[in-house]
């Protein structure tokens, strides 16, 4: 099960290209990169968002492999059902069993927000699926919109900054942990450009008996503000500044992944985005620091979950 | 498909059990479904079905009425039979999935037991629930009967699965009334509507994975209306499929059923519409007013999604007044759903008689035979002196 580069190089991508994502998504690229490590069969369910609206304009699809969309807070129901008419149709004899395997992607609007219930049900359950968040930190399909994924301070449409309020007035929940408190079996974070840390999660993720996710950060060029050849180094910058750590939890066991070397300040991370521009004037460094100790609380929170 | 008469065991049962047998019966491949009164009795009963093992199905205890239909959306779209149970609120938070189920042409079916809207909270029968769902291109039958909602739940599914039709499909049977009201009905053996149900063969599982699907695409301004008007058109077709699987249930269990049914209708002068268990209410006045002379009839309207609107006009062509019966409001409408649909039927069929229209029994308020003898009352009197007026009469309000 090991990732093999030129075994994969090799291997047909199952999201096909010419998908109308924008250049520089990192939606596109996780897709890939996880279609790539759970391999065949499988079948996928996305919520309403960019992926869905950019990957199935009727009557073209990018979608080599079984894909349903349903609405965009229900994916979890939605995957729960197809799960469960597997196993039901398996149990009878209808269907031989292929080993079919089930992976969600959803935004982190579909996740955090309008899904939650429907996601913490489905986990509940103990359906065995994969679900993956593809967590750009707002509702980017609907033009970059805040959700609970937004951070302290960060502009967005409906978050935008004025002589009153300077972006963001709360700060992002911590769905992980929410998720990791179901006590299922495999619950992680991750970065596509730790590809092969992803790759190998996804893996785990997959052959856990039962429900597992994974929580990536997907830089999104139009809402976040930045050049779109940069995706690859902003997720980076988000592990070294410990905004984004690489963890996972495995049958309750957290695991510390990455330890950056030196950690790096989050005015680096501020810096490397548009939709933090206006944090770095004299009257917002207050702002500034309490991210840095929020930072800075929730890493030292993290290592000790970790016991590293 | 079964074709000499089988014998039906007669037992005693409410509505909510009596359909709960029917599910056992056609043994689906996955329920989902949440509770709420008065449906609860279905899930209860469904489940101890499944601890027992005396049916194959995988049920999905979901944690609420959105995710029954969601999952019943996948499920179906996997390729395999879904079915779900709810009433009031909990159709009203399906809303917007019912939706998805039509458009993606998935032959769900779902048992309503109906209950009212909030607010105010009441857990009693109105048709608020199922009319507010009118438009969402579901397939909707009414029960007058627990052997109406054990014979609908059944037929539901071959609705649905008609390959000609294709949409999900609900019946509706009166909370409390029928859904906690023990009956006497007779229950076919299970091998009988096993037969009658035969094998689901989906055309395009989602499970196949060497043939793979894309579910639920996004469809803009170039097809979505094509996409619609074929939804549409299968509901047309629904309309001569419908009595004909009435007719084949009919054949091995004397029950048959159509699109709607005359109760001393055909020589009747005056005639009362309705749906649901009250039409059982009306044959009892009808009777008795016969018994004085009184032409009176009744129209009992089976399947309400598709409206059969023609066979509807012809049977009323002729009567000199009609009552319509709604048992739901549509605020600010010129009548009740019912109502606008046998107008709009009448006139499109160049009719034009004296139409009364009665909203009753919301929130479970008694509808009993002294008030059905008013509204026949109410048709004499503006048979012979006119309508003066046309706004809709309260029928059982407090005032
Ligand atoms: C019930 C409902 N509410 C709102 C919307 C509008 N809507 C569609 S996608 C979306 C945001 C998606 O955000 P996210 O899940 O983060 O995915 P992204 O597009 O950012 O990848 C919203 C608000 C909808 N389709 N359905
Ligand atoms: S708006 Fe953002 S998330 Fe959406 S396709 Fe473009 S880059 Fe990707
Ligand atoms: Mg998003």
């Amino acid at each position: 099960m090991a990732i093999n580069l030129k075994e994969m190089s090799a291997a047909q991508d199952l999201l096909a290209p010419g998908h109308r994502l924008c250049a520089g998504c990192a939606e596109s690229i996780v897709v890939r990169q996880v279609l790539h490590a759970v391999g065949q069969p499988v079948v996928v369910a996305s919520p309403t968002g960019c992926l869905e609206v950019s990957t199935s304009p009727y009557p073209y699809t990018s979608w080599r492999v079984p894909w349903i969309h349903n609405a965009f807070e229900n994916v979890a129901s939605t995957i729960s059902g197809v799960e469960t008419m597997y196993r039901s149709l398996v149990k009878q004899g209808k269907l031989e069993d292929k080993g079919i395997k089930f992976v969600v992607f959803a935004g982190d609007g579909a996740t955090y927000d309008i899904g939650l219930q429907f996601l913490s049900g489905a986990l509940e359950r103990g359906h065995k699926f994969l679900y993956v968040c593809l967590n750009n930190e707002a509702y980017m399909n609907t033009g970059i919109q805040r959700s609970s994924a937004t951070p302290l301070g960060a502009w967005t449409t409906t978050s935008p900054v004025g002589d009153a309020v300077p972006g963001k007035r709360e700060n992002r929940k911590d769905i992980t942990a929410i998720v990791a408190a179901h006590d299922i079996p495999y619950v992680a974070q991750a970065a596509p450009h730790a590809w092969r840390d992803l790759m190998t999660k996804a893996q785990k993720a997959i052959s856990a008996d039962g429900p597992s996710f994974i929580n990536v950060l997907v830089p999104c060029q139009r809402g976040w503000r930045h050049p779109a050849e940069e995706t690859i180094a902003i997720t980076k910058l988000a592990v070294e500044t410990c905004v984004w750590p690489l963890y996972e939890v495995v049958d309750g066991e957290w695991k510390l992944n990455y330890r950056p070397s030196p950690k790096k300040p989050i005015t680096d991370w501020l810096q490397s985005q548009g939709r933090f521009r206006h944090l770095l004037t004299p009257e917002n460094t207050h702002i500034v620091d309490s991210l840095q100790e929020i930072v800075d609380r929730q890493w030292d929170k993290l290592l000790e979950r970790c016991k590293a | 498909m079964v074709s000499q008469k089988v014998k039906g065991k007669p037992v005693a049962l409410d509505g909510d059990r009596a359909v709960a047998e029917a599910i056992r019966q056609m043994n689906p491949d996955v329920v989902a479904a949440y509770p709420i009164t008065p449906q609860t009795e279905i899930v209860m009963r469904f489940s101890e079905f499944v601890a027992n093992g005396e049916v194959v199905t995988e049920f999905i205890p979901v944690e609420s009425e959105h995710a029954a239909m969601s999952a019943c959306i996948g499920a179906s779209a996997a390729g395999g039979r879904a079915q779900t149970a709810t009433a009031g609120a909990g159709l009203a938070f399906m809303w917007e999935v019912l939706w998805v189920a039509s458009g993606t042409r998935l032959p769900i079916v779902m048992h309503v037991v109906n209950r009212s809207l909030s607010a105010p909270l009441n857990i009693h029968c109105d048709h608020s629930d199922s009319m507010g769902a009118r438009d969402a291109g579901w397939i909707q039958l009414y029960d007058e009967t627990v052997q109406e909602a054990y014979d609908n739940a059944i037929q539901a599914l071959r609705i649905a699965e008609h390959p000609d039709i294709m949409l999900p499909t609900l019946h509706a049977l009166d909370g409390f009334i029928l859904g906690h009201g023990v009956e006497r009905l007779e229950l076919l053996p299970d091998d009988a509507v096993r037969s009658f149900i035969g094998i689901y063969e989906p055309q395009h599982p989602l499970l196949d994975v060497d043939h793979p699907v894309t579910y639920g695409p996004m469809v803009l301004t170039d097809y979505f209306f094509e996409y619609k008007r074929q939804q549409a058109a299968a509901m047309e077709r629904a309309l001569e499929i419908i009595p004909q699987i009435g007719e084949e249930y009919g054949t091995f269990t004397g029950r048959y059923y159509g699109l709607m049914e005359g109760y001393r209708l055909e020589d009747a002068e005056f005639a009362t519409i309705a749906l649901g268990s009250t039409a059982g209410t009306i044959k009892t006045v009808v009777d008795e007013l016969r018994d004085q002379g009184v032409k009176a009839g009744l129209l009992k309207l089976r399947c309400f999604r598709p409206f059969p609107a023609t066979i509807l006009a012809e049977a009323l062509g002729d009567k000199k007044a009609i009552a319509v019966l709604d048992r739901s409001l549509s605020f600010g409408a010129q009548g009740g759903p019912l109502f606008l649909e046998v107008i709009t039927a009448l006139f499109t069929h160049g009719l034009s008689p004296k139409v009364l229209n009665y909203a009753y029994g919301l929130g479970g308020r008694d509808i009993v035979p002294a008030r059905i003898h008013q509204v026949y009352k109410d048709l004499i009197e503006i048979d012979r002196e006119g309508l003066t007026e046309s706004s809709i009469r309260y029928l059982g309000l407090r005032e």
